[in-house]
């Protein structure tokens, strides 16, 4: 039995005195007795066949470090990925916040034990809201692409059709999420890029909206980090054949760029990981969806969306959920979409960055992206054979860097930089193989001089 | 004193800071935290950035974010999490379903390592072997505790598990020439919402079996729902009643002789770890909610992992990539055509992945068999307790319950007009979280408790004891407990602003348009 084992400090009930009692009280001898509607053939019957656990904290660190002493972070290296993933300033606000207890491990609390929670992440989808320019912003989903997905959704069911155009840069792996979530809802309709520009191709779009289109997707950068110069243009194409026009945007670069709500979106998404949240190879993610503040709008949403209220005593603010019964907890299969656990401690952890960050903070930040990104590129583009960047545009924080003319491989190039100690840009050559070997070069405010010119001068010994 | 529980009450008072929106802290001019300067040999060659954007894009306006110093900032979040009643703080055991146990803070310490959370997902697989190796051997841990084949970690919660489940049996169907033929996905009443909802989400019409006298859905009801269009089944247990379904070996054989797929919700896997598993019954596929089950934090929700598993039939549809070892390398594997596609960004939540494994290897099969029998032993002896307890009532009395049960506060509505709501809007004041239950409420006047294998037994006592004077004090002075909470960090809202799209306020901006600076909604 297992009364015989030491005590686990994680089963406070398993002194053999407290476990005897409570199975005293309930009336029975073993805990076999409990079981008794589990049948004898859906009976595991033996032990599971685990490894041997730790016997202490010191042990399973010693384990679980040795495995992480196997990676090589981007504070040991310097890396310029980026591709829906950025390294950017932490501020340590941001991690003191997301590592309270009453945070990390509260869950689905009401609005009185919970008053914190809901009011942060009403904080939160405020000043999202200042960011894009809308009135309404949902509770963090899972990331940038499930945003997409809901948006393009919501879209279907505002205008009552079946189809969505989207750009043809598109990150393939958002797009696989997408198009796995939007089925049978909506088709995906790509649209073309322009090869000078790597912005939309607006022939294409001219030749593909119609009565049928749902919405057209603006990415704003664009996947390949070009800002789309004629987004106010998109919008309006949509709305000329009766489309709404969502914005998939980067929320870092809101401090330079327009409010899309201000060049005519009419649904907002995009990812929260740029904001005070670590990469966390690949786990720091969120999404958010924002729209105007129009009932029939409000109530397509499938996320939570708190709001203030008053309470008992004069004076006093509450928070609760809007419109709650639109919602799967509510509705089951007759919701708008589901909801459910998604990102919740990423959202207050982006809002606590905003807080930190002001109008102030997000200008120098854009500023820094921009001026990074371009002198990164104009050097690169002094190496023979590199063109960079590849695109006649204007880069956000991240570039193509074509390769082609070098005679090397993006693999060859980046096998070489990481000798050097250097995690180059993300290859392209596998995702968009008609611009050949491409990489992406994302360059944000961590960079110093330095860096970057560690980097040009790596790349040209490498492609001499 | 409590008589059942022979234990006390707390004198608790949450917080109460009165705390502003943080818009309302604002004082122009003040910075929370300076952006690395450029050097001015780069801004030579660069120029200034702000006028790169082309004009059609540039901001004109400033967002009007609010202004802080940076300790302003700290302070602000710091108020609102002493408002904020986390699972460290309570004997947490009024959101049954959702297995809310102690989250390791040895666990949180790894996860928090640079060398984990400096990493991008776009790395040389050679620079990240060692998370890499972490996700396979949770992997690993996991096909042995469910007895299937192999396990994508990249749902990021329970119920975009379910999505992926749901995605997995309209991909198979379709493999097999049997979609949109088989487009019906029969689910269960008494599990959580998400399962219908994310089956309507993938595009199939949804069959819910309600309880028959045993409190689970019986074959025959099963058998009545089958048809030549069955996609699949989608099933909780125990369901959310806590009752084990003996027959599910039975269930999942009908399903599959009808040409359907069945899958196992497994968030009520806390009292069955190391006793059943998903492959004995049948099932075709499982998730388990590494967030509740496998003790990682819920991160005021999220972000989590649904470790959605499958068998070696189905194994070809999970998303990609999938972790492979060669027996000397970890590698993420993306060429598998028949991949439903990918359902979260890259890898899902590394950072979860590693706490459970922590979790798994800080008690081994011993220690996770008596977490589950702990937590079976904690919830029967809760349900002794509150049997006892005048104004609830128990739907199915003489059935066992394994890690949790729902129970009824109908009788005290009945006999004192005090809802479940009621109820739970009083427990805050001592300091104790509670939930009512998932809708639709089939079990009226509703509450689930969970108590897990992570709270000691005095602590289940005070948790009963709260109860326990709640009902007393409903029965006495019942509007004295519908005007609660008194003792939290606000009072009873008004619900009306909340629903009503002419007041309601989602944001600081839409508030401030409706009803002006600091007036009332």
């Amino acid at each position: 039995m297992p009364e015989a084992l030491p005590v686990h400090p994680y089963l406070p009930n398993s002194v053999p005195e407290i476990r005897a009692a409570m199975l005293r009280e309930i009336g029975v001898e073993d805990v076999e007795e409990l079981y008794a509607d589990i049948p004898p053939e859906l009976r595991l019957g033996r032990p599971l066949d685990l490894p041997a656990p730790f016997a202490s904290e010191t042990a399973l660190r010693r384990h679980v470090e040795g495995l992480l002493a196997r990676n090589t972070s981007t504070q040991e290296a310097l890396s310029f990925l980026g591709f829906g993933c950025y390294q950017h300033q932490v501020p340590a606000v941001c991690d003191e916040i997301n590592g309270r207890s009453e945070f990390l491990t509260a869950y689905a609390g009401e609005p009185y034990e919970d008053h914190g929670r809901f009011q942060a992440l009403f904080e939160y989808a405020s000043m999202m809201g200042e960011l894009v320019g809308m009135d309404v912003v949902s509770v963090p989903t899972y990331d940038g692409a499930q945003a997409t997905g809901t948006a393009l959704r919501m879209a279907g069911r505002l205008t009552g059709r079946r189809e969505a155009l989207v750009p043809r840069t598109m990150h393939p792996d958002r797009l696989r999420i997408v198009r796995n979530y939007v089925e049978p809802a909506i088709e995906l309709v790509p649209v073309g890029f322009d090869r000078s520009t790597g912005l939309l191709d607006l022939a294409d779009l001219r030749a593909k909206v119609s009565d049928r289109t749902a919405a057209v997707l603006v990415e704003n950068p664009t996947s390949l980090g070009s800002i789309e110069a004629q987004a106010p243009e998109i919008a309006a194409l949509a709305h000329a054949s009766g489309a709404l026009a969502a914005v998939y945007a980067d929320p870092s670069s809101l401090g330079v760029l327009e409010a899309p709500a201000n060049y005519g979106a009419d649904l907002v998404c995009g990812d929260i990981q740029p904001l005070g949240i670590h990469m966390n190879f690949g786990g720091g993610h969120g999404g958010f969806i924002a729209s105007r503040d129009e009932e029939r709008i409000v109530r397509e949403y499938p996320s939570r969306l708190f709001g203030l209220t008053t309470t008992a005593v004069e004076g006093e603010r509450g928070f609760g959920d809007v419109a709650f019964e639109r919602t799967s907890f509510h509705e089951r299969e007759h919701a708008k979409e589901f909801v459910g656990t998604a990102a919740g401690l990423w959202g207050i952890t982006a809002g606590v960055y905003l807080a930190l960050m002001g109008p102030q903070g997000m200008r120098d930040l854009g500023q820094a992206c921009l001026q990074r990104s371009r002198y990164l590129a104009r050097r690169l583009s002094t190496i023979p054979g590199v063109r960079a960047p590849a695109f006649e545009s204007v880069a956000f924080k991240e570039f193509v860097v074509d390769f082609n003319e070098t005679g090397r491989s993006v693999a060859e190039v980046n096998a070489a930089l990481l000798e050097r100690g250097i995690f180059g840009g993300v290859d392209l050559s596998g995702y968009f193989p008609e611009i050949g070997q491409a990489a992406l070069y994302a360059a944000t405010e961590v960079h110093t001089k330095d860096d970057l010119d560690r980097l040009v001068s790596a790349v040209a010994e490498i492609v001499a | 004193m409590g008589t059942i529980a022979a234990t006390k009450t707390r004198r608790f008072h949450n917080a109460r800071w009165d705390e502003p929106v943080i818009f309302e802290l604002s004082t122009p001019g003040s910075r929370g935290v300076l952006v690395p300067t450029t050097e001015p040999a780069l801004a030579a060659e660069a120029g200034d950035g702000l006028s790169a954007p082309p004009e059609s894009v540039r901001r004109r306006t400033p967002p009007a974010l609010p202004e802080l110093s940076q300790a302003q900032v700290l302070r602000h979040y710091l108020r609102l999490s002493q408002e904020n009643l986390g699972a460290d703080l309570n004997a947490d055991i009024g959101q049954g379903t959702c297995t809310m146990k102690y989250n390791p803070k040895i666990n949180d310490q790894l996860a928090r390592s640079p060398k984990l959370a400096e990493l991008h997902p776009l790395q040389d697989p050679s620079t990240v072997q060692g998370i890499l190796e972490v996700m396979h051997r949770l992997d690993l841990a996991l096909r042995e505790i469910s007895g299937l084949y192999r396990f994508t970690l990249q749902p990021a919660s329970g119920s975009q598990a379910l999505f992926g489940m749901q995605s997995i049996i309209r991909a198979v169907q379709k493999a097999r020439g049997e979609w949109p033929r088989r487009n019906e996905l029969i689910v269960t009443i008494f599990s959580h919402p998400s399962g219908a909802a994310t089956a309507a989400v993938a595009g199939f019409k949804v069959i819910t079996l309600h309880p028959g006298p045993d409190g689970y859905p019986t074959a025959d009801a099963l058998r009545a729902a089958i048809s030549d269009r069955t996609a699949g089944l989608v099933i909780t247990n125990p369901e959310d009643t806590g009752i084990f379904n003996p027959q599910i070996a039975e269930f999942t054989r009908i399903v599959h002789e009808a040409g359907g797929i069945c899958g196992y919700d497994q968030a009520n896997a806390n009292g069955i770890l190391g006793i059943t598993r998903a492959r004995e019954a049948g099932f075709d596929l499982c998730f388990f909610n590494l967030h509740k089950t496998f003790s990682t934090p819920h991160g005021s929700g999220g972000p989590a992992c649904g470790a959605l598993g499958a068998t070696a039939e189905l194994e070809r549809f999970l998303p990609v990539p999938v972790v492979d070892f060669d027996g000397t390398r970890y590698r993420l594997e993306y060429d598998r055509p028949d991949s439903i596609g990918k359902l979260r960004a890259w890898y899902g939540v590394p950072g979860v992945h590693l706490r459970a494994y922590a979790w798994i290897m800080s008690l081994g099969a011993e220690g996770l068999r008596r977490v589950a029998e702990d937590a079976v032993i904690a919830n029967n002896y809760v349900l002794s307790k509150v049997r006892r307890i005048h104004g609830i009532t128990i739907p199915w009395p003489d059935k066992r319950r394994l890690e949790q049960v729902r129970y009824s506060w109908q009788r005290l509505a009945d006999e004192a007009g005090v809802t479940s709501e009621d109820v739970g809007r009083r427990m805050a004041d001592f300091g104790l979280h509670y939930w009512t239950s998932h809708h639709p409420w089939l079990i009226p006047e509703p509450f689930t408790l969970e108590p897990t294998e992570a709270y000691a037994k005095v602590e289940l006592d005070e948790y009963v004891t709260a109860m326990e004077r709640v009902a007393g004090e409903a029965y006495a002075d019942p509007d004295f407990v519908r005007g609660a909470p008194y003792a939290s960090a606000v009072h009873k809202n008004d619900p009306s602003p909340l629903d009503d799209p002419a007041r309601w306020a989602i944001t600081w901006r839409a508030y401030l348009r409706k009803h002006g600076r600091r007036s009332a909604p």
